[in-house]
């Protein structure tokens, strides 16, 4: 087990290690002086060239990758070019509104989803089966950000009933409630689709098992079987699937942010790279990749600590 | 005690597959009596699995009766509700099947499963079902039974395996034991000591066991009676003794000349019933051994056999079961 887990971790920094090289390298490629961003077009010569030995750009560019690395490590994610302010405490400020939003748009697809897809499953081909398919098919095809403009055209223009912008007042965790209502629902409405047909269908695959049969031979419930027997089984691929949603929460959370003028990573991220404040982009991305990283092995321990034929392959 | 604790007749059922029906069973009658191990015997296909979960109330969805009764307890199984098919399960009549590796839940210690299937008791609590668990699995010979009731079935060997699985049919002490195919995934030593085991509890708790198998060795190591199906029907039944010695059924015959474990000496060809089992969507006229009989004529063709009565409590459904062979 602890080897396991050991292993999954360093697969994850292998891949936070390859993504820092990948955007190390991105960002050298963008055209755009970052000096000439900092300084405004009217700077001169020598000025540039003071914040430009200043960043260590004149360096090789292998020293520069050392130096970004070795900042990393210590947690430095360099400075805000605009604000003079460390980019990590911006991060910090930000990352929680960005949690709070997947986790309320995929908590609500779960809670939706999940058991949706138990109900389609054993009630297959039934009126709600058929109904969820459909619905399922259309939101999944429907992007988030499309979602989202529909349902503040709905809800906050035609009906006036929810806010259109921002996260709320800071300390009122109500109005912060009623301002995540929206975004969480555009960003887990396709979510909700997915989820309940691989529930639908790594259930239907367990019901079928014989050991479903023993249990009804024995006399139990059926909400009992479902409960303990197939349940426990049909949900393993759905959470290795929930670590990948957690992904693509991750890049549609840069949409709904961006539309609902919301604070977090997302919109952080779009804001830095439009003004090429390159340190910001830089830490943005890093976190979000970080995150990511992170919800993989946890997937996978998760699912090693469910299914006891995993735990004794390991 | 001789009364008839189940009985099966006329049974008949059909499998729905959207073009023509698979007449799965046909006029299935049997009764199992009281303390008794009656063997079902049959190649695969010929409906002894259905047979089984017919008597438990877990067909397919896409099988439709026609016709019979299941009588347990004076009542028809097959007119009980779903609740009162569920109180009978597990409880009064339990069952037992193949490969417990994949009849028994992966992810369930086999304490939890245990403990699960002692739904019908309300009254105990969980240290008295624990240990009623423990003693079940201790009785049919698994070491150090309390601590293993923290293992999942995929740690245990595969004969400790059908051991569990035994123990979980008979630790309620039921009136009938379905055994489908128990002894199949299971080399001869294990199958032997298997079979003991089931004869052993069978005297212990008194129950009947619905025995199905389509080895005949096992069938005649265990069984008091035994049923031989082809094809959905039932072609002979009787004593243990009576079909072996005296099989009246062409069909009989060549199962038991067929089993290699009869064939007295090394011989480089196996015996084999020519033929396949016909087509169950569309049931031949006549006999349905007919096309594979060495004993068949004209009137095998054109008219369904009945069943016969060959000697008190033996009956063959053969146009020469008297008889035997034509010239």
């Amino acid at each position: 087990m602890l080897f396991y887990a050991i292993q999954r971790i360093g697969l994850s920094i292998l891949i936070l290690i390859t993504s820092m090289v990948m955007l190390f390298t991105a960002l050298k490629l963008i055209p755009g002086d970052p000096a000439t961003i900092m300084l405004g077009s009217r700077a001169n010569a020598e000025m540039k060239a003071r914040i430009t030995e200043q960043l260590g750009l004149n360096d090789p560019v292998i020293v520069q990758l050392g130096t970004f690395f070795g900042r990393l490590l210590q947690g430095n994610l360099g400075t805000d070019l605009w604000s003079q302010r460390p980019v990590s405490q911006i991060v910090m400020e930000n990352l929680p509104y960005t949690l709070t939003l997947i986790a309320a748009g995929l908590g609500w697809a779960m809670l939706i989803g999940i058991p949706l897809g138990c109900y389609s499953a054993v009630r297959r081909n039934s009126f709600v089966d058929r109904l969820t398919g459909i619905i399922s098919v259309a939101t999944i095809s429907i992007p988030s950000f499309v979602v989202a403009i529909y349902a503040v055209l709905l809800f906050s223009i035609q009906l006036g009933w929810l806010p259109v912008l921002g996260a709320g007042d800071k300390g009122d965790w109500k109005d912060q409630a009623i301002h995540l209502l929206m975004p969480a629902f555009a960003l887990g409405l396709g979510w909700v689709g997915y989820l309940s047909r691989i529930v639908r269908a790594s259930m239907l695959e367990v019901m079928g098992e014989n050991h479903i049969r023993t249990a009804r031979a024995f006399g139990l419930t059926e909400f009992q079987i479902i409960k303990s027997y197939a349940l426990r089984i049909a949900i393993l691929p759905t959470i290795t699937l929930l670590a990948v949603a957690v992904g693509g929460l991750l890049s549609s959370a840069v949409f709904v942010e961006a539309i609902f003028a919301r604070p977090g990573i997302g919109k952080l991220i779009v804001d830095a790279a439009s003004m090429r404040n390159f340190p910001v982009v830089q830490g943005g991305v890093l976190t979000t990749v970080f995150l990511f990283a992170l919800t993989m092995p946890l997937a996978d321990l998760l699912v090693a600590c469910l299914d006891p034929r995993v735990r004794a392959t390991l | 005690m001789t009364g008839r604790v189940l009985e099966i007749e006329d049974f008949s059922l059909i499998f729905e597959t959207g073009g023509a029906p698979v007449r799965a069973l046909r006029n299935v009658t049997l009764s199992v009596p009281q303390r008794e191990i009656v063997g079902i015997v049959g190649e695969s296909g010929s409906g002894k699995s259905t047979l089984a979960l017919a008597v438990i109330g877990l067909l397919a969805a896409n099988a439709r009766i026609l016709s019979g009764q299941v009588i347990f307890d004076g009542r028809d199984l097959l007119t009980l509700d779903e609740d009162a098919m569920r109180s009978i399960r597990g409880k009064r009549i339990a069952m037992v099947f193949q490969d417990p590796m994949t009849s028994l839940n992966p992810v369930r210690t086999v304490g939890q499963q245990m403990l699960d299937i002692q739904h019908h008791d309300r009254e105990s609590g969980t240290e008295v079902k624990r240990r009623k668990a423990a003693e079940a699995l201790a009785r049919v010979g698994i070491p150090d039974a309390a601590q293993q009731l923290d293992n999942y079935i995929f740690q245990f060997s595969g004969g400790m395996r059908q051991r569990i699985a035994i123990a979980m049919g008979m630790m309620q002490k039921p009136e009938v034991l379905v055994a489908d195919e128990v002894t199949t995934a299971l080399d001869v030593t294990l199958e032997s000591q298997i079979l003991y085991l089931l004869r052993e509890l069978r005297d212990e708790i008194g129950c009947s066991i619905l025995f199905i198998s389509h080895n005949l060795g096992a069938v005649a190591e265990i069984c008091d009676r035994v049923v031989v199906l082809y094809a959905g029907e039932l072609v002979e039944q009787g004593l243990i003794a009576d079909i072996f010695a005296n099989p009246r059924h062409p069909y009989t015959r060549a199962l038991i000349a067929c089993d290699p474990a009869r064939i007295p000496e090394a011989t480089r060809e196996l015996p084999v019933i020519a033929g396949d089992v016909p087509n169950l969507a569309a049931i031949p006229k006549g006999c349905i051994f007919a096309t594979r009989c060495s004993w068949a004529r004209d009137i095998c063709a054109v008219e369904a056999p009945p069943m016969v009565e060959t000697e008190p409590g033996h009956f063959a459904r053969c146009h020469f079961a008297k008889a035997g062979p034509q010239q």
